[in-house]
């Protein structure tokens, strides 16, 4: 049985003034069903671009989906038909977003909004989408929810709004959701309990989660897998487990550094030296060569693949795959 | 949480130093690949320069506004007359031309008289606040309320059909639009936290309104009065079109197009050509405001 | 809600007084008086014309006696000009005219920019955005005593369709509203086509997008609501414009409108016209402001709690 989703050799490029930037390069990746998958990275990595490519949602111009596939439900949304995809998104993958001030529609009600993928893909009377809507609400911990589902986004909180957001994207009860940095733009305090929530929503429903995320520590509790990215490219991907105890890239091994619970209290935070090239020139080599204390002169000069060097355990590390080094 | 680590998103190095050149020079690359706004820009300055050099030359060529050639009356456009002649005979091309700078100097000096209230006002308004500044946009609202043709008309009926009235008058009821957008520019500037900064580092009042606050302002400003100046020449060929403007020998293009539209069915070139020189005089200063706006506007900067 | 009409109902007094006071004494205030124009009057004459009209006594006088009326019976005075006729007589004949030839107007001035200021905003910077756009700007820079006369030429002595002038027949309506219109229309597709596109711009567009909404439905639920909010405002002093009737459209089209008036009754020192249409633009546009805000409200809901 084919993966629920299997991305393949993706490429997606911004045309802009300055440049072409490669914001995604060769990415490839396959998810099963009700699996959990993190991409972690730092802004501009290509970790959300990614995710927008396979729904199809980069603003085109000046983003351009170059080549690959993404291989769902026998379609291929890369090159389906906008027709096809639009049956495809907020029925069988839905999505919430970042910043939930800005995701939901201002001028329209939370009703509307909550119930519009009902009414777009399903034959349901408008009373019975919004007693779904309210289930929903109740679901995910909207309270008073019969009276909230007729105000608008403006008179929620942040969090409330997120919870919003999952209703929404849940309401249809689809195969993927793609959560893409859910807590970043919320209050410490309210991003476990959308952690919680999602974690449960997907134990109900159990669909595969794609969880993007600049923090480790959003994913290390959360994800079954995750692919760790770096300059548009994966650069390491494995069990949760297999990052933290027997990391195989040297920039895994940096994050990991950098974590300030492993340093001892009073020393300086460690940081990774030097900056992320520039994706909008061709890189030859490893793109974190640069910046990489191990990094020896064939770095720089031969093309990198993502190779698997443990069971289900991939890096793109060359000294990694070449000699087996130890990080 | 408390074990999350975050991995530093790190700007680019030399964002800080260049921002304040580069904004400008951002702009200025985005107008040079703006097509209809660098073919606007050209052909003003063309206008520019055939209505002021190019009125010389006529002149010296022996063409003049005012000469009449009564056995000519309305010729059509020949070598002799490229644009024909008016009813009186006079070369309607010089006529153009002579109309045109009146026209043109109309539109800059009551942009400019409007440009100095409107920003005077709308900055005063805007950076005192409270009850001062609602007083002042009451004011202006109401004068949103009043009829501007007959206050125009009413302002030329008092004091006489001269030109500097005709500045002053259009200037008078031009300058509301820009001293709201001057003060919404100032209050929301106001607010912003490099202001609050700078006050917070002890800055005076004057430093922060010449270093701060008036380079901030200055992108609508321009982006405003080059989009004031077609409305304004459009009320002074509506107020010559009442016969309210400059007065014989002098002309401006809607003393022109005045005439034409009355002469219209024998003599259509006194209607078209005048006309299409505003039209056209329009048309470029719309096209580089427009340009100039969206060079202009950072938050429309997205590519 | 009500509390707010009323209170911008009340607040309307005040300005119409301003407004009032400031127009009185401006048209007294020009040289000339209404009866200078015309044949040479004796002087007895003269001096029995202002006493009936009341214009020999102090101006302070005049302007109160004005606004007494004006206020306890709604009565704006004997025309100088016309003899026999009411300010409100003469309103009241041409305003009905204007209203029609606005309401024409309008629908061409919203049908025609609404159109293409979507249209050119669903494909920004290609073909579909360039032609409607260009168009606008010329509708914008073709003042409306050039395009008149052009559409006079070309459907009235060129093809034949339309009378050229009059306001007699169903046909007549379509040239003045055209030419009227057109301004309007080109200005809304602007504004359309600016506010859609910051709209459409916005995140919950994408979340639409992500939710599986078509472009139809994209437009029409999700941006139009936010879109239009910049067109509602510019509304208001265009509609008051529109419906007032516009002197070079009656010039040149021989339409009986209200808007000559504007301008004649300056031209002819005929205080009372000045001060009636003068008064009834200002109610209009207050009006139409109030309007206008109210239907801003009810299109964004962020501002009912303020």
């Amino acid at each position: 049985m084919p993966p629920l989703l299997q991305v393949e050799n993706l490429h997606t490029s911004f045309h802009t003034r300055h440049g072409i930037v490669r914001a995604v390069h060769d990415v490839s990746f396959d998810l099963e069903k009700g699996e959990t998958l993190g991409i972690v990275g730092e802004s501009g990595s290509g970790k959300s671009v990614t995710c927008y490519s396979i729904m199809r949602l980069i603003p085109q111009p000046p983003g351009r989906i170059e080549k690959g596939r993404a291989m769902f439900g026998g379609v291929d949304l890369l090159s389906c038909s906008e027709e096809q995809l639009r049956k495809i998104r907020g029925k069988r993958i839905s999505m919430i977003f970042q910043d939930p001030m800005t995701s939901l529609n201002p001028y329209l009600k939370v009703e509307d909004q909550l119930i519009e993928p009902l009414l777009i893909h399903e034959e349901i009377s408008h009373a019975a989408a919004v007693k779904r809507g309210i289930e929903m609400l109740d679901a995910v911990g909207v309270p008073a929810s019969a009276e909230r589902i007729k105000q608008y986004p403006h008179q929620f909180s942040g969090g409330m709004r997120q919870r919003v957001m999952i209703a929404m994207a849940l309401i249809t009860k689809p195969d993927l959701l793609i959560a893409d940095e859910p807590t970043t733009a919320l209050d410490v305090t309210v991003q476990a309990q959308i952690l919680d929530l999602i974690k449960k929503m997907q134990k109900e429903l159990g669909m595969a989660v794609i969880l993007i995320s600049h923090d480790l520590g959003v994913v290390s509790g959360f994800c079954d897998r995750v692919n760790v990215m770096y300059a548009g490219r994966v650069v390491e991907s494995g069990t949760m487990h297999d990052l933290f105890q027997r990391t195989k890239h040297p920039y895994t091994r940096a994050l990991h550094k950098s974590r300030p619970v492993f340093q001892p209290k009073g020393t300086e935070l460690y940081t990774i030296p030097g900056m992320p090239p520039d994706v909008s020139k061709q890189i030859v080599g490893c793109p974190f060569a640069p910046r990489c204390e191990f990094a020896v002169d064939y770095c720089t000069r031969e093309p990198v693949l993502l190779k698997e060097v443990e069971p289900k355990h991939t890096t793109a590390c060359l000294r990694v795959q070449k000699e087996g080094l130890k990080l | 949480m408390a074990e999350g680590i975050t991995i530093q998103p790190e700007s680019a190095p030399n964002a800080a130093q260049d921002q304040g050149a580069s904004l400008w020079k951002d702009s200025w690359h985005r107008l040079k690949k703006n097509r209809m706004a660098v073919v606007g820009g050209i052909i003003l300055i063309l206008l520019f320069l055939a209505c002021t050099v190019g009125l010389l030359l006529a002149n010296l060529l022996g063409y003049s506004h005012e000469s009449q050639n009564l056995i000519l009356g309305s010729a059509a456009p020949s070598w002799q007359h490229w644009m024909g002649t008016d009813i009186l005979g006079r070369d309607l091309f010089v006529r153009v031309l002579y109309g045109g700078r009146i026209s043109l100097m109309v539109g800059i000096c009551a942009t400019a008289v409007s440009l100095i209230i409107g920003v005077l006002y709308g900055a005063v308004s805007g950076f005192l606040g409270g009850k001062v500044d609602s007083v002042m946009m009451r004011i202006v609202d109401i004068m949103y309320a009043l009829p501007f043709t007959i206050f125009v008309i009413l302002l030329m009926v008092v004091f006489g059909k001269k030109l500097i009235l005709i500045f002053l008058a259009i200037g008078a009821v031009e300058w509301l639009t820009m001293a709201r957008i001057v003060r919404g520019q100032v209050m929301s500037l106001k607010r912003q936290e490099f202001i609050e900064a700078a006050q917070a580092l002890g800055l005076r009042k004057r430093r922060i309104i010449l270093r701060h606050i008036i380079p901030n302002i200055l992108g609508p400003v321009i982006v405003y009065a080059t989009l004031t100046v077609p409305g304004v020449m459009l009320l002074e060929s509506f107020i010559s079109f009442l016969g309210l403007g400059v007065q014989a020998p002098a002309t401006s293009w809607g003393v022109l197009i005045d005439e034409g539209a009355k002469a219209m069915e024998q003599f259509p070139w006194l209607l078209i050509f005048p006309a299409g020189a505003l039209s056209l005089a329009l048309f470029s200063l719309n096209f580089l405001g427009d340009g100039l706006r969206d060079a202009l506007d950072v938050r429309a900067s997205k590519d | 809600m009500f509390r707010f009409i009323a209170r911008r109902l009340l607040e309307m007094i005040p300005v119409l007084f301003i407004i009032s006071a400031a127009t009185f004494f401006m048209v007294h205030a020009a040289p000339g008086g209404p009866f200078s124009r015309e044949k040479k009057v004796s002087p007895e004459i003269l001096k029995q014309l202002n006493a009936f009209y009341g214009l020999d006594k102090p101006l302070l006088q005049q302007y109160g006696n004005y606004i007494w009326k004006a206020v306890r019976h709604g009565d704006l005075g004997p025309s100088t000009k016309y003899a026999n006729w009411s300010v409100n007589e003469l309103i009241g004949a041409s305003f009905p005219v204007s209203l029609e030839l606005g309401c024409w107007a309008l629908l061409v001035a919203l049908i025609l920019g609404l159109g293409a200021g979507i249209v050119a905003s669903l494909r920004p910077n290609t073909a579909s955005d360039y032609i409607p756009m260009s168009l606008a700007m010329a509708g914008i820079c073709l003042p409306t005593f050039v395009l008149g006369p052009l559409l006079i030429g070309l459907f009235a002595l060129g093809l034949h369709w339309y009378n050229a002038l009059g306001w007699d027949f169903a046909s007549d309506r379509v040239l003045p509203a055209l030419t009227l219109g057109i301004f309007y229309a080109a200005y809304i597709a602007r504004l359309t086509r600016g506010g859609m596109l910051e709209i459409l711009n916005q995140d919950f567009i994408r979340t639409a997008r992500a939710k599986g909404a078509s472009p139809w439905r994209i437009v029409t639920k999700h941006a139009l609501k936010g879109g239009l909010l910049p067109v509602v405002s510019f509304l208001g002093p265009a509609v008051a414009g529109l419906l007032t009737g516009s002197f070079v459209v009656e010039t040149i089209f021989q339409v009986p409108g209200l808007g000559k008036f504007f301008v004649t009754s300056a031209f002819n020192r005929d205080y009372t016209m000045v001060m009636g249409t003068v008064i009834f633009y200002a109610t209009l546009i207050i009006s139409l402001n109030l309007v206008v805000d109210v239907v801003q409200v009810w299109l964004n809901p962020k501002l009912r709690f303020e």
